[in-house]
């Protein structure tokens, strides 16, 4: 289907006002095409980035729960990062900067959704009502 | 699977038995002998006419962007009767059930009817119509020749009508969900819905959810990458600019929505506790990711008819739209903003002081940029030679009646003022007064100001004006006595009442209902009186409405191919800028042109869909399996699909060309 977008679309630029203008051609927007060099990287930066999460759980000493927990997530949000980049290939300029650009929405939205239904629920759960715990009634 | 101690599941049928069809309620009995008498004499008239095999070849596996939307706006206006049928059944209902008379509908078929009522006309009726206008549209306007991946937009559109379809069949097969539009838990659990109500209602939104963001997808894509040379963005039409920014918004939030109802079903099919009373559920994190989808949804549907309102103002005022650039970059705040507001639906769930006032702040917040959209067409009006057309008036009745309707949105979004009105008929009437008196007064204004260029004719205007008549005076008829009983206190959904005082309220609106179903009466008759009276009402030159953006430069109806030769863009108003400086029509050099083929997959993969969402609703596992597979592997064949594009030959365009010289010179 994409190739047929292509075709479909780099027709346009065939018509009546000849070739001269590229817009729509895949060529110039800026493909970021990976080198061996950039897909070692970012695999080794993978790798350990997902070994240290299972050497930190298996191993169990070196963090308390809490902490354990909140290493993992903050490697992968670094996770997330180096795929972005090394094998998503997004930087500022790749598909004319539009790449980035729904990056940093989404990014926006995700921020709202996630901090504001945190905000949300906590706040609800401090107006409930006291909780009894069953086990404590008669 | 499923605990079958509390359900009985046959191997063949699932649970589905004699008992589950309602032939024990009259009313539904008698709608399905209509239904399928109708549908009998449709069959038999398309067999007579031998219309199958042009309805197959030229409409249902087309991937012609302009067909798909005149289809989306086909299943818009289908849905819009069965809405509004719902509609008119409820106002009855509230206007007789007063002084111990329990009406005529038992709390069992009310109760499906507001919900059904709800669903309906946001996902059925707003949604297609919506899509359909920006499908059609927004190719045109940006001097394309189809949107980005033709076939998938064939895709999506089945994919809508298939959960339109498990919706109408949970009419006469089941039941539909007794739970308000929404469908919130702990109601909506199985603890409380065991019947087959909610697990329509999930199926038919999931089903229809795939096509829709799809179709937010490719038309982000097309208005990214398919612009014609010299359209920067800032150049961009304004439905346009409305269009990709909905489009935004559809693929960041229908996500939130089907993840939503994922989890939803898995509490209903596998036993898992996210929304329920107890073991850690929690029936208000539904509320909030519900509205996190929902709320922009809201703009989903307005955003666009924005764009409509500022191509109808500007074109009938013949005037360059006044503040374009605040025009975007209002409607660019909105999309932003519509995320920042979702708890104003539940102020009154608990939550804290700041909150609240965080919240209720940003809604008041949202009221700027739309305001300063009204000052811009206003002042677009304002010395322009305005031509009172039925877009036009549309138009000027939308800002009339809307921003009633934003200012008591703007009451609502004061939390204390909430506390008072919340679930309130007040509540109702806010909505409505901004979904029929914004989104569906834009849409019928789209529809006329754009249909001469799907058809070659316009419309009738004289039906025409009953029709806008009876429908903006019924509008205020019907709405403003809910005003005034959400004042006094009166709730939604509710049956029958007691005090007798307030009947006469409820008398008003029904009054108001009859006159809207006049106006659909006379929309409809205006449609047949126009196609008999076409040849007088036709349109040769492509351009009725002296227009400005780039749809007005083609021929009424556009070829296949929309354009012979992309244009260069100069201006935002395109085609007025080329009628300006003289623009003369290219007579040759004509080349083949480059065209995506149809394909009936589309139609294929909705239909297994419905039976997958069927089988699901009625546990009727074998056949769910056995779909699952199918679709898989229909998905997969269609990949082997080696005939996808095909050229429209050179002296075929020639030919198209030439016709169209020939009416413009009115040789005749």
């Amino acid at each position: 289907m994409s190739s047929h977008a292509e075709h479909h679309s780099g027709h346009h630029g065939a018509g009546h006002h000849g070739a001269g203008h590229h817009d729509h051609g895949h060529g110039d927007d800026g493909h970021a095409h990976g080198t061996l060099g950039s897909y070692v990287i970012g695999f080794v930066l993978s790798v350990i980035l997902t070994v240290i999460p299972f050497w930190l759980v298996m191993d169990g000493t070196i963090l308390d729960k809490n902490m354990t927990a909140m290493a993992i997530m903050a490697l992968a949000a670094v996770q997330v990062v180096v795929h972005m980049i090394f094998f998503l290939h997004m930087n500022g300029r790749a598909e004319g900067g539009w790449t980035m650009l729904s990056l940093i929405f989404t990014l926006i939205v995700v921020v709202i959704m996630l901090a504001g239904s945190l905000w949300v629920m906590y706040h609800l759960n401090t107006n409930m009502m006291p909780i009894h715990d069953p086990s404590q009634l008669p | 699977m499923i605990d079958t101690s509390t359900v009985a599941t046959h191997p063949l049928f699932g649970r589905l038995t004699l008992e589950s069809f309602p032939y024990h309620e009259p009313i539904v009995v008698a709608t399905f002998v209509a239904v399928v008498l109708g549908g009998l004499a449709l069959v038999a008239a398309l067999s007579y006419f031998r219309l199958w095999g042009y309805l197959w070849k030229e409409w249902f596996t087309t991937v012609d962007h302009k067909r798909i939307g005149i289809m989306y706006m086909v299943l818009g206006l289908i849905m819009l009767l069965r809405g509004f049928a719902d509609a008119i059944m409820m106002r009855l209902q509230q206007a007789m059930a007063f002084g111990g008379s329990e009406g005529y509908l038992n709390a069992h078929h009310y109760d499906q009817i507001f919900t059904a009522h709800g669903v309906i006309m946001i996902f059925f009726v707003a949604m297609p119509f919506v899509t359909g206008l920006m499908n059609y549209v927004v190719p045109l306007q940006i001097g394309a020749r189809d949107v980005s991946f033709p076939f998938l937009n064939n895709f999506s559109f089945w994919m809508t009508v298939g959960g339109a379809v498990l919706i109408m069949v949970s009419l006469f097969v089941g039941e539909f969900a007794r739970t308000g539009w929404l469908a919130y838990p702990p109601l909506s659990n199985i603890a409380y819905s065991p019947e087959t109500g909610v697990d329509y209602y999930i199926w038919a939104l999931q089903i229809a959810g795939v096509g829709t963001t799809l179709s937010g997808i490719n038309l982000i894509c097309t208005i990214v990458k398919m612009r014609a040379p010299g359209m920067t963005m800032m150049k961009m039409p304004v439905f346009t600019w409305t269009s990709l920014c909905t489009n935004v918004l559809i693929v960041a939030s229908f996500p939130i929505l089907t993840a939503t109802l994922v989890l939803l079903s898995l509490d209903r099919y596998v036993g898992t506790n996210f929304f329920t009373n107890d073991l850690g559920g929690s029936p208000m994190m539904y509320v909030n990711l519900i509205w996190i989808w929902g709320h922009p949804e809201v703009y989903i549907l307005i955003l666009p008819v924005f764009g409509i309102f500022s191509e109808v103002t500007s074109t009938f005022s013949g005037k360059k739209l006044f503040g374009y650039t605040s025009m975007v970059y209002a409607t660019v705040v909105i999309t932003i903003l519509s995320y920042l507001v979702w708890l104003h639906h539940f102020f009154t769930m608990g939550s804290g002081a700041s909150v609240n006032s965080f919240f209720g702040i940003t809604t008041m917040i949202i009221s700027i940029p739309t305001g300063a959209k009204i000052f811009n067409w206003l002042f677009t009006m304002y010395r322009g030679r305005i031509r009172f057309e039925l877009p036009m008036m549309w138009t000027v009745a939308f800002m009339l009646t809307f921003v009633v309707g934003g200012m008591t949105g703007v009451l609502l979004a004061v939390p204390p003022a909430d506390f008072v009105l919340h679930n309130s008929l007040f509540l109702i009437a806010h909505f409505h007064n901004v979904i029929i008196g914004g989104v569906l007064f834009g849409l019928f204004a789209g529809i006329y100001y754009w249909w001469p260029k799907a058809f070659g004719f316009r419309l009738d205007p004289f039906w025409g004006k009953v029709s806008f008549w009876c429908w903006v005076i019924g509008f205020w008829v019907a709405f403003m006595p809910l005003y005034v009983l959400g004042l006094m206190g009166v709730t939604r959904r509710l049956r029958v009442f007691e005090d007798p005082s307030l009947q006469i309220w409820f008398q008003i609106a029904a009054v108001g209902a009859v006159l809207i179903a006049a106006g659909i009466g006379a929309f409809l008759l205006q449609i047949a009186v126009s196609v008999w009276k076409r040849r007088e009402l036709v349109d040769r030159t492509g351009d009725p409405w002296d227009g400005r953006t780039l749809e007005w430069a083609t021929s009424s109806p556009p070829p296949d191919y929309n354009f012979a030769f992309t244009p260069m863009i100069h201006d935002n108003d395109a085609w007025w800028d080329m009628k300006k400086r003289g623009y003369k029509r290219p007579l040759g050099g004509y080349k083949a042109i480059h065209m995506p083929s149809n394909s009936g997959t589309g139609v294929i993969l909705a239909g297994i869909s419905v039976v997958l969402g069927f089988a699901l609703v009625w546990y009727i596992w074998w056949l769910a399996a056995v779909s699952f597979v199918a679709l898989l592997a229909a998905a997969i064949h269609h990949t082997f699909n080696y005939h996808r594009d095909f050229h429209i030959p050179a002296d075929v365009v020639v030919r198209t060309e030439n016709e169209r010289t020939r009416l413009l010179s009115g040789q005749v």
